[in-house]
């Protein structure tokens, strides 16, 4: 599977196609580890066609999922605590 | 709840009408982008290609321009494997289109307003975005003291050299401080090795003087970068980055 290393900010076109709100800034707690953060400074995986993951940069956890298949989007937060914004 | 209207990013198209060779693999594209309603620097597009069989590829590249300027520019970095990249410099041409949205980002950005110093880390075409910043910041004037550390693999890739050298010779407030990674010329007399905790400790200000950092490059640079300055006593929060991936292009 190709995966891209990227981050919250390169991601933040695909993550803006769900969210409404300016994702870069959002402030974020992890589910796992507890470390707070922005997501600009997340680390991010793009499985290539397929969607991607936002991982704590702490301990690895996956915080946001986001799916996409044929015009229809799947999102899992489990991974996180809360999400921040404005 | 979040209080922030949509504000969906749309397509559009932008037309090239220039291209502009900066390195042996790096070239500039001037475009023009109808609707655009501007930037910030720091900020990047995605852009997005499509193939006849209806296949697409998209990936993100970091605005080069001020916003103060006309045109924008986008400077890409071509890599061999890549699928998008050697399509943007080696094919595309004068009059071509192409998809692209934004801006997006407001994390890694940076405004004159906010003030200094400035540490600017870079690793190859990680300097783009951070020129949008010192471009911004020549277009309005400011003389926040700015220090740009980058790290490129010789003297022949360092992207925006001659601009680098003009800025830094018509402003005492702005340097420029290189290391080559691979290989430097003869006589060459600055750093010569990858960006670690010593040299961090002499180019980027102390923690006392509260530098505002911004690091860009590939995701080991900047993880070494950000662990080192936050390591020598600057404040977390004052270090932004925004890392490349180890593939793609």
């Amino acid at each position: 599977m190709d995966e891209l290393r990227l981050d919250g900010n390169a991601a933040a076109g695909t993550l803006g196609e769900v969210f409404s709100f300016e994702v870069t800034t959002a402030e974020y707690a992890c589910g796992g580890c507890g470390k707070a953060g922005t997501l600009g400074g997340a680390a991010v995986y793009e499985v290539r066609d397929l969607g991607i993951i936002v991982r704590c940069p702490g301990c690895d956890n996956a915080l946001i999922r986001v799916a996409h298949n044929r015009g229809r989007y799947l999102v899992d937060l489990r991974g996180t605590k809360y999400l921040a914004t404005g | 709840m979040v209080a922030v209207g949509p504000r969906k990013l749309l397509w559009r198209l932008a037309e090239v009408v220039d291209v502009v060779p900066e390195t042996p693999r790096t070239k500039s594209l001037v475009l023009d982008a109808p609707g655009w309603e501007g930037h910030r620097a720091g900020q990047h597009v995605d852009v997005r290609l499509t193939a006849e069989d209806g296949y697409q590829a998209q990936r993100s590249y970091s605005i080069a321009s001020a916003p103060e300027e006309e045109r924008l520019v986008l400077t890409v970095d071509r890599l061999d494997d890549g699928e998008v990249s050697p399509y943007l410099t080696d094919v595309l041409t004068v009059g071509d289109r192409l998809e692209l949205r934004g801006p997006i980002g407001g994390y890694f950005v940076w405004d004159a307003a906010d003030g200094g110093p400035l540490v600017l880390v870079a690793g190859g075409s990680g300097v783009v975005p951070l020129m949008a910043m010192i471009r911004h910041r020549a277009a309005v004037g400011s003389d926040v003291p700015t220090r740009l550390l980058y790290s490129s693999r010789s003297y022949e890739e360092i992207i925006y050299r001659e601009e680098l050298e003009d800025f830094a010779a018509r402003d005492g407030s702005l340097e420029a401080i290189h290391t080559l990674t691979r290989s430097a010329p003869k006589g060459w007399d600055g750093y010569d090795r990858r960006i670690d905790a010593r040299m961090l400790s002499e180019v980027a200000w102390t923690p006392e003087e509260r530098p505002l950092a911004f690091v860009c490059g590939p995701t080991p640079l900047v993880e070494e970068v950000g662990t080192a300055l936050v390591g020598l006593g600057h404040d977390p929060g004052r270090v932004k980055t925004e890392r490349f991936g180890a593939t793609g292009g």
